[in-house]
């Protein structure tokens, strides 16, 4: 930190003077950034802060007065450091602090039970509390969620296949037309799901009607005679949030795909569906994966659909969450389970990338 | 087509066209609901079960004072987040795309982050801050909190958008004799400009519709999906259909625009 500071300050020799406004750009930006994330996360307090707020300034002024001054070679080497500054500062101040604060939380203990601050104390009990008390919702959670990203593919690829191959001139226009429901408010969504699917709803009626009761119980979605408050109501209204967030990747790669290919993997007497196998599917990898992440990660925190589909035997960790912070207050075990939910899906993210993984994620 | 398709290629074919139409219709499905439902005359305080056609609701659709308050709320907050995150993101995507330099690998990093992190964890870690600084939430933590997402988002989207771009034109311009920032204003801004305009309207529409992050810190706040959820169990006006249609209607009109535009001026550079 002070190393940072006091490149920021510009007191390194002048042999470095090449490299120097790379430095300062490099310095200024590394060293705001850790300086304002450790404020705000109140790592250091009182005197020590102001001091560190001070060196903020200094830096960022620093930063200025150098591009302001310099030669126009100086002024181009801190272009990119000024304009990335702002943005990156609020990420700092406003994501990397927070995860700070809610990892500094998940180990405090609040001192009763209608305490609001609470203290600092290596306390593991929120984590073992997270595991203990709320095995089932996040088993629910990675299992919904699991069960959706598959839903989304199957139901996803085909689409974005049939966009990207046969879609010809109205490819963007069908590619809109899979946005647009997605303009509306997603509650506003659940809610109209959740009226289709009712006892009395269009889904069921539409179900007794071709006699398929029978066959949708055996297959789980339905439970004596209702879909709504079903595990499959929750799963199902996942699967319908995070499908443009799988169709739109897998078409991306898709489209990239030369239908030439096809057309010589034919020639060379494949049949078309190991021609799709051998040319197509590995090609569209990559937008598979990205649909993956795009899906898995926002399902397995959500917690709206199990609230508006779902009954309480079907909360998932999201619902949890929500609960302990928002309406029992007890914040260090919010924050625990917080913690162990990212942590869980970044163990699983990192898992997923080494099969499936490729370079070019963003 | 190089080889003849046999009937059972055809077959498969108009089964996997017909599959997918299904799927587009699938994704209209609560649409049709919410649409259908703007002219429904509920019977009591829920508008979920259908009784008569009427035209009622659209010609009133401010008359739930707290609703139409929580909609003007949830407008001002993306007016403001967006403008705020467009200009922020903008910025990085070109620093990103436009110079090389150290340590970009680390901040692409960074900037992923925020959109592979589940939202209620974003919306928790920030609120125990908030909580932790004792500031009380509300309309200015929600702001903080809709500019902090945006920000990523913009950056990628635009980076993306920009990956193209010919930077030898800004050579140009200078070699012309024009000043690093006319040169930005004349040559460089207007050939991006589309792409700012489509991730503005992307995130502008994140901000309307999150719920998950703007619940942790509303604090009394009320926004537009906060009112619906609020009210759900109480009642459920059709008002809310009205508006969440007109949201639709705007939204596709803003669509069809921007595609009508993109075609012009590729037919323009043609």
């Amino acid at each position: 930190m002070a190393k940072a500071a006091a490149i920021a300050g510009s007191t390194d020799p002048p042999q470095s003077r090449e490299r120097r406004p790379e430095l300062i750009g490099v310095g200024s930006l590394l060293g705001t950034g850790i300086l304002l994330t450790a404020i705000a996360a109140r790592w250091v307090s009182g005197v020590v802060a102001i001091g560190a707020l001070a060196l903020v300034a200094g830096a960022i002024v620093t930063l200025v007065m150098v591009a302001l001054t310099g030669s126009p070679d100086t002024k181009r080497k801190l272009a990119p450091y000024g304009l990335l500054k702002p943005g990156m500062l609020w990420l700092a101040l406003f994501y990397l602090a927070p995860l700070v604060t809610l990892f500094r939380l998940s180990l405090s203990t609040l001192p009763s039970r209608f305490a609001v601050e609470a203290e600092f104390d290596f306390n593991f009990g929120n984590f073992t509390r997270a595991f203990t008390d709320f095995g089932p919702q996040f088993t629910r959670a990675f299992i919904y969620a699991g069960i959706a990203t598959v839903l989304t593919i199957l139901i996803g690829y085909p689409l974005a296949y049939v966009i990207a191959f046969r879609g010809g001139r109205y490819r963007t226009l069908l590619l809109g037309i899979v946005v647009i429901p997605f303009f509306t408010s997603f509650l506003i969504r659940a809610i109209a799901w959740r009226s289709l699917l009712a006892d009395t709803g269009q889904v069921v009626q539409l179900v007794e009607a071709f006699k398929l009761s029978g066959l949708f119980e055996t297959l789980g979605i339905m439970n004596n005679g209702r879909i709504l408050n079903t595990p499959a109501a929750v799963i199902g209204g996942l699967t319908y949030n995070f499908l443009p967030f799988m169709v739109l990747p897998i078409y991306v790669s898709l489209e990239k795909v030369d239908p030439r290919l096809v057309d010589a993997a034919k020639d060379l007497y494949s049949t078309s569906i190991s021609a799709f196998r051998k040319v197509v599917l590995p090609l569209s990898i990559p937008g598979v994966f990205a649909g993956t992440l795009l899906t898995f990660i926002p399902a397995a925190g959500d917690f709206v659909n199990a609230l508006y589909l779902g009954s309480p035997g079907t909360t998932m960790i999201g619902n949890s969450i929500q609960d302990q912070f928002l309406v029992q207050n007890d914040l260090p075990l919010a924050s625990a389970m917080s913690f162990v939910l990212m942590a869980m899906i970044t163990v699983f993210v990192l898992i997923y990338s080494k099969f499936f993984g490729t370079e070019d994620l963003t | 087509m190089s080889a003849p398709i046999s009937k059972r290629g055809r077959i498969a074919r108009w089964a996997l066209n017909l599959f997918a139409a299904a799927v587009l219709l699938y994704l209209f499905t609560p649409i049709i609901w919410i649409v259908a439902f703007s002219f429904n005359e509920p019977a009591g305080r829920f508008n979920i079960a259908w009784q008569r056609f009427t035209l009622d609701n659209w010609r009133d659709p401010f008359s739930n004072q707290g609703l139409t308050e929580a909609f003007v709320q949830s407008l001002r907050i993306a007016v403001l987040s967006t403008s705020v995150a467009t200009v922020l993101g903008s910025m990085i995507a070109i620093a990103l795309s436009r110079y090389s330099f150290k340590g970009s690998g680390p901040l692409n990093f960074l900037l992923v982050l925020p959109i592979t992190t589940p939202e209620i964890v974003l919306g928790s870690s920030l609120a125990a801050m908030f909580l932790d600084w004792d500031i009380n939430r509300g309309f200015a933590t929600v702001l903080i909190a809709h500019i902090m997402f945006q920000v990523s988002f913009v950056a990628l989207t635009v980076r993306a958008r920009v990956r193209g771009f010919d930077w030898t034109l800004e050579h140009a311009a200078q070699d012309l004799g024009a000043k690093p920032l006319r040169t930005f204003w004349k040559v460089t801004f207007p050939l991006i400009l589309p792409g700012i305009l489509a991730a503005a309207l992307l995130s502008f529409a994140l901000s309307i519709d999150d719920f998950i992050i703007t619940l942790f810190n509303a604090g009394s706040l009320s926004t537009f999906p906060i009112y619906i959820d609020g009210s759900f169990k109480v009642r459920f006006p059709p008002q809310i259909n009205v508006l969440a249609t007109t949201i639709l209607l705007a939204s596709v009109i803003v669509m069809v625009v921007g595609l009508l535009w993109g075609q012009r001026s590729r037919r323009q550079q043609s």
